[in-house]
């Protein structure tokens, strides 16, 4: 009976419309959430949170750092997934997908790559270091430039979506890969003392603003991703009845 | 079939010198342009060029490497034999598998042969040569393997050089850190052991995905379903 149901679900997420009229109604929330989430974490993070004993006002950052690094890499691994789906049951839906996290999952890496250094300023005296984890996180950012750039080459919609989905998968077995062979180099290379100082366990003041600052990014990051898998849903299926028939309902003044 | 795609494999490569020669000449020519770019390094004798020779080597290795990818599926997908091939032959996976295997033999093992050369001009010191040679021989299969599925996507645009640097770039990382780590451990004496079993699991793991990830590559570029 579930598994029924389950396989016809499957067969409904192949339809971009089925797909579409699934998400409308979630819009809001998921909009409405991020945008709360976000400035109770930043408020909760940035003003109340206590300071740091060693770090003092400086960790701060981590309340923008921590959640951008996650979801860098999560939506690598998003595309990834999708590009398999993409590749095994040829649906139209995951290019869709594929395209809608790609720039989204770019400038992520790079706020990432951005707060790190503002946060090693001060903490480990200077903007850059060629730390294991700045340099995987380096590494995931040319991953995006990688598909993008091929996106770019390809004009082709069906070649596109085709390789970009193969790269993704390559690139998302190759992540831990890269993951463990640049903290190896860094440990065999380099000094602990540009790692961050063995930090106590936080005490909830201080990482419950910093979940709630994940979750909130997780839910910005939903709502972009389906906002423009919506528009690019319309975009590809422009000249479909039902499109022309959703644009007619709407009120636009 | 399969013999005979191995035949026609054999035959280009001693028809087509170039193949062979093009990416070991860049690999020398670069070789010398960085020995006489910072003089200071090679000539000196008082500082030790050891970390920034292994460096250099292999990164010119990566680079030398990266030239020849964009060639390898080039002339036979103009020529529609790709498409023959993969269409006819009863296992493709064989076939592509071959022309990797061919592809490194043409560069990754040659320039394996000539490293002991390279590694004198840069200065390297000769005790920690066989392990150079050594490492190049477990690594470069790994940079043939995974540059050839970034060959497959780009073998259709018309200039898919940078394209193809960029994605498979970030890929060759890891076997650029153990490789150039290795050729270190050698000159300080340290054991090999670690960097020894990390390019023989880069090269195997390589070995799992690329044959099967080249085949959809090329298929998508081909417009096979």
């Amino acid at each position: 009976m579930l598994s029924d149901s389950l396989k016809q679900l499957w067969h409904k997420l192949g339809s971009p419309r089925w797909f579409f009229s699934l998400t409308t109604p979630w819009m809001t929330g998921l909009g409405a959430a991020a945008g709360i989430l976000l400035i109770i974490g930043a408020v909760w993070g940035l003003a109340f949170a206590p300071a740091d004993y060693q770090q003092g006002n400086s960790f701060r950052i981590m309340y923008v750092h921590v959640p951008a690094a996650m979801l860098a890499q999560s939506l690598y691994i998003g595309m990834g997934v999708a590009g398999f789906v993409g590749l095994v049951w040829r649906m139209k839906l995951t290019d869709v997908a594929i395209e809608a996290c790609l720039p989204l999952g770019m400038l992520i890496t790079a706020l990432a790559l951005f707060s790190g250094s503002v946060w090693g300023a001060p903490t480990w005296g200077s903007w850059w270091e060629w730390d294991g984890r700045t340099i995987s996180t380096l590494v995931l950012f040319f991953l995006y430039v990688g598909i993008f750039a091929l996106r770019e080459a390809i004009s082709d919609q069906e070649l596109r979506a085709r390789a970009s989905a193969l790269i993704a998968m390559v690139g998302t077995i190759n992540i831990p890969i890269i993951k463990y062979s640049v903290e190896w180099w860094n440990t065999l290379h380099q000094p602990a003392s540009f790692t961050l100082t063995e930090k106590p366990a936080m005490p909830s003041e201080m990482w419950l603003p910093l979940l709630v600052m994940v979750l909130g990014f997780y839910c910005f990051a939903a709502f972009v991703v389906l906002l423009r898998m919506r528009v690019e849903i319309l975009t590809r299926d422009i000249n479909a009845r039902w499109v022309n028939e959703w644009i007619a309902e709407q009120k636009v003044p | 079939m399969i013999r005979g795609v191995f035949r026609r494999e054999i035959q280009i490569l001693f028809r087509a010198k170039g193949a062979v020669i093009n990416p070991l000449a860049f690999l020398t020519l670069s070789t010398l342009l960085f020995v006489i770019a910072a003089p200071a390094f090679f000539y000196d004798g008082q500082q030790q060029p050891s970390s920034v020779a292994s460096g250099i080597l292999w990164t010119l290795v990566l680079l030398a490497q990266l030239m020849a990818l964009d060639g390898m599926y080039r002339r036979d997908f103009d020529s529609g034999v790709l498409e023959q091939i993969l269409v006819c032959a009863e296992v493709p996976f064989v076939a592509v598998l071959i022309r990797i295997f061919m592809q490194w033999a043409s560069t990754g093992f040659i320039i394996v042969l000539c490293s002991p050369v390279l590694g004198f001009l840069l200065g390297i010191s000769a005790h920690a040569l066989p392990e150079l040679m050594a490492g190049l021989l477990l690594g470069t299969p790994a940079l043939s393997l995974l540059g050839s599925i970034g060959a497959s996507v780009t073998v259709g645009f018309n200039r898919g050089g940078i394209v193809l640097a960029l994605l498979v770039m970030p890929l060759f990382l890891p076997t650029l850190i153990f490789g150039a780590d290795m050729i270190e451990a050698a000159e300080a004496g340290r054991s090999v052991m670690p960097q020894i079993y990390a390019l023989s699991l880069i090269s195997l793991v390589a070995l799992a995905i690329a044959p099967f990830a080249t085949l959809a590559g090329l298929k998508i570029s081909l417009e096979i379903q």
